[in-house]
């Protein structure tokens, strides 16, 4: 294969007391390929994410970086591994201002001493390449927008320099406009060759962006499809179950009435 | 983005402090108003500026500008804490013109440090949207343990005050252990500290009821030693005025080599101005009015933890990290932070702090005894942090706020000894104060919203 992958997951599963959360799931991000993970409520998507984050541990199963099984027991494992992630919840810290929350847990400093000046610099640049606008850097992330906290949150997984960003429903609270501009900044994150898991509900994000989507169910893997090969239909028979449901059906109907 | 209703005014640039929480000094009376983008400044790579946003005009008059906008806007920051000081200064020394004399202030001014550095503790752990209810039994226990090395079983005098705030640590990071490692509420667990220290304090008073403090004593010069040389009390000022304008302008001369907004010159030359005439005020007043003692020992050991505590809190990793779990923990352990570290740690600064304040009390009360830290000293300490400013859900705060809460106290408790009304009224008025610095609180957070801040 011209292009292995950067990050595969092989045979993961997660329980937490009584709920088998994830059973065995397989998974590869490629480098320069935006990889959708789509499932229904509850599918284990969230807990997928942070197994690979760090947040919770996985009980069985190996985690490969270029092929090499690598260990992830905190999220600063993660990190130095060069997979960043963009949290549902978006773990931003409300009262810092967006150049801390940007670097939080990675300041540049001298010594123990931080680096304020070097860090708003890098900032402004890295929100200017990603096009971010933002009205000031040193406003409190509690007085963004949705959209803005987003974004930030985004731009705060690129500054580790990752290879990997998993992002887990980034457009989920989103209006129009501004899931647009999110959708731009994944395919950008694309063209900068990094590999992509993109998580997400909505049908119309995963076609614009996504080059091959996996679908969870129940915790299991329910196939891989490339995007442009696959049609609407036949991922949401994957995400439900049912090859038998109403969608499948009309179109069964449609397709016997004029063959 | 293109939705930015709610930000539009938004400021240009806050130069300083960890997110929203600036503090370059608490004293000057503009200390919540760090906007100083000027426009004079280089401009910066507009890609990422939103070209709705209300931009600084220049110089001082932008500041001024600034500066009203801000307190319309609810950004009160220090200033009813210093409007505070002003009526209770105007309204205590019209009834007994006692109250400004140089005697009365160093004594204000001494008892100030006692409570502020316990306080500069409780700001840390306020910080973190906790709460530590040891303090005063953390203080008494510390205190009784020094009496009883150094007085009666005659240990060196330096070792001993060493052992006294290790073990106050100690006490803190035992707090801490059983918050953060164990998971008890801090409430619960320093209210068991609170009973159990002072449970340790009356074991070691058992023997002696009261150890006086020697004369000759470490702890006796803590709040007893003045310089009397008058040069010393303008060598603090012109320190401490060189410094705060060195760092403003060695700050603003990086910021414009990175090409970053910077504060014009006028602002850092008003801002000097205001720190320099309160130093120079206060070093006046210490040295030269009839029956003046000096510069007090006390004052200089407050305001070094003040300034050291106040650099760890907005400069330092550490100080960033704290901020973070205050504000949102389950981020903070996401970014990599350790969070039951930065946790057990500041209990364990706290309880240092609440050590040295007891020493400073066993210092002031002439030695230490069994109810030493006992009445009201938490409740003072709690009050001092929050009437200056800090806020009790965490994330919001300055370390100087420990200045003007432990100043507005002090303030109150001196007028009212000096009107010679006893403690029932004195815990009256204490308590209508901290509520209204709390309405304050709410009412301008509210404002904030409406005006698009946090
Ligand atoms: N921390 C947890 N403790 C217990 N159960 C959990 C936890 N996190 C997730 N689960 C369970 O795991 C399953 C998968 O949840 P999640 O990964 O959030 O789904 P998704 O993100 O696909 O909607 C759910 O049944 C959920 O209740
Ligand atoms: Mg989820």
């Amino acid at each position: 294969m011209p292009n292995e992958p950067v990050l595969a997951l092989r045979g993961i599963s997660k329980r937490f007391g009584a709920v088998q959360a994830l059973t065995e799931v397989d998974l590869e991000i490629r480098p320069g390929e935006v990889l959708a993970l789509v499932g229904d409520n509850g599918a284990g998507k969230s807990t997928l994410v942070k197994t690979v984050a760090g947040v919770h541990t996985i009980d069985e199963g190996t985690i490969e970086r270029h092929g090499a099984p690598v260990q992830i027991h905190r999220p600063h494992d993660a990190q130095s591994l060069g997979i960043a992630t963009v949290y549902q919840d978006l773990a931003l810290c409300d009262n810092l201002d967006v150049v801390a929350n940007l670097f939080l847990g990675n300041e540049l400093r001298s010594a123990a001493i931080l680096d304020e000046v070097g860090m708003e610099k890098r900032a402004q640049e890295l929100l200017d390449t990603l096009s971010i606008r933002i009205p000031s850097v040193r406003v409190p992330v509690a007085s963004l927008s949705g959209g803005q906290r987003q974004v930030v949150a985004i731009a705060r997984a690129l500054i580790g320099e990752p290879q990997v960003v998993i992002l887990d429903e980034p457009t989920a609270a989103l209006g129009v406009e501004q899931t647009a501009q999110v959708l731009d900044l994944i395919e950008r994150l694309r063209e900068r060759g990094l590999g992509v898991l993109l998580i997400s509900h909505n049908m119309a994000d995963v076609q614009a962006v996504a080059d091959r989507v996996a679908v969870l169910r129940l915790g299991r893997n329910n196939g891989v499809f490339p995007v442009r090969e696959t049609s609407h239909e036949e991922i949401i028979a994957a995400i439900t179950g049912a090859s038998d449901n109403a969608v499948t059906r009309r179109q069964a109907r449609t397709t016997e009435k004029n063959p | 983005m293109s939705d930015l209703k709610d930000t539009a005014s938004g400021t240009a640039s806050e130069p300083d402090g960890p997110g929203g929480t600036d503090g370059t000094s608490g004293t000057d009376g503009a200390s919540g108003t760090d906007g100083a983008s000027g426009t004079d400044g280089p401009v910066s790579p507009t890609g990422a500026v939103d070209p709705r946003l209300l931009v600084r005009q220049e110089g001082l008059k932008g500041f001024l500008h600034e500066f009203t906008r801000r307190v319309r806007g609810g950004e009160l920051g220090s200033l009813p804490v210093i409007v505070g000081l002003i009526v209770i200064a105007i309204t205590f020394q019209s009834l007994n013109d006692s109250f400004l004399s140089a005697s009365s202030l160093s004594d204000i001014a001494v008892y100030t440090a006692g409570l502020g550095i316990m306080a500069v503790g409780i700001v840390f752990v306020l910080l973190l949207g906790e709460i530590d209810l040891s303090v005063g039994s953390v203080a008494g226990a510390s205190a009784a343990l020094w009496a009883m090395l150094s007085v009666t079983h005659g240990m060196n005098d330096w070792l001993a005050v060493l052992m006294a705030i290790t073990a106050g640590g100690v006490m803190g990071l035992i707090h801490g252990f059983f918050f953060a490692g164990v998971g008890v509420p801090a409430f619960v667990v320093t209210l068991a500290g609170f009973l159990g220290w002072s449970g340790v304090q009356l074991w070691l008073m058992s023997g002696e009821g009261t150890i006086n403090t020697p004369l000759d004593s470490v702890v006796a010069d803590l709040t007893g030693y003045y310089f009397s040389d008058k040069a010393a009390a303008y060598a603090v000022a012109t320190v401490a005025v060189l410094g705060y304008v060195g760092s403003l302008l060695l700050d603003a001369k990086r910021r414009r080599a990175a090409r970053l907004p910077y504060r014009p010159n006028s602002e850092i030359a008003l801002r000097a101005t205001a720190v320099a005439v309160l130093a120079y005020a206060v070093a006046y007043v210490l040295n030269e009015p009839a029956g003046a003692r000096g510069l007090p020992l006390a004052l200089v050991i407050f305001l070094v933890i003040l300034v050291s505590a106040d650099f760890v809190a907005r400069r330092t990793t550490y100080g960033r990290q704290v901020f973070a779990v205050g504000g949102n923990a389950e981020a903070a352990r996401r970014a990599g932070i350790n969070v039951e570290k930065i946790r057990i740690t500041v209990f364990g600064i706290a309880g240092m702090l609440a050590a040295v304040g007891g020493l400073f009390i066993a210092s002031q009360s002439g030695g230490a005894n069994k109810g030493l830290g006992g009445d009201n000293t938490l409740m003072n300490v709690i009050a001092a942090a929050v009437i200056g400013g800090t806020s009790l859900f965490g994330g919001r705060g300055k370390i100087w706020s420990a200045l003007l809460g432990a100043l507005v106290i002090t303030s109150i408790q001196q007028g009212l000894n000096l009107q010679g009304m006893e403690s029932d009224v004195q815990f009256m008025i204490t308590g209508a104060v901290l509520l209204a610095a709390v309405v304050i609180d709410s009412v301008s957070r509210r404002t904030q919203k409406t005006a698009g801040r946090t």
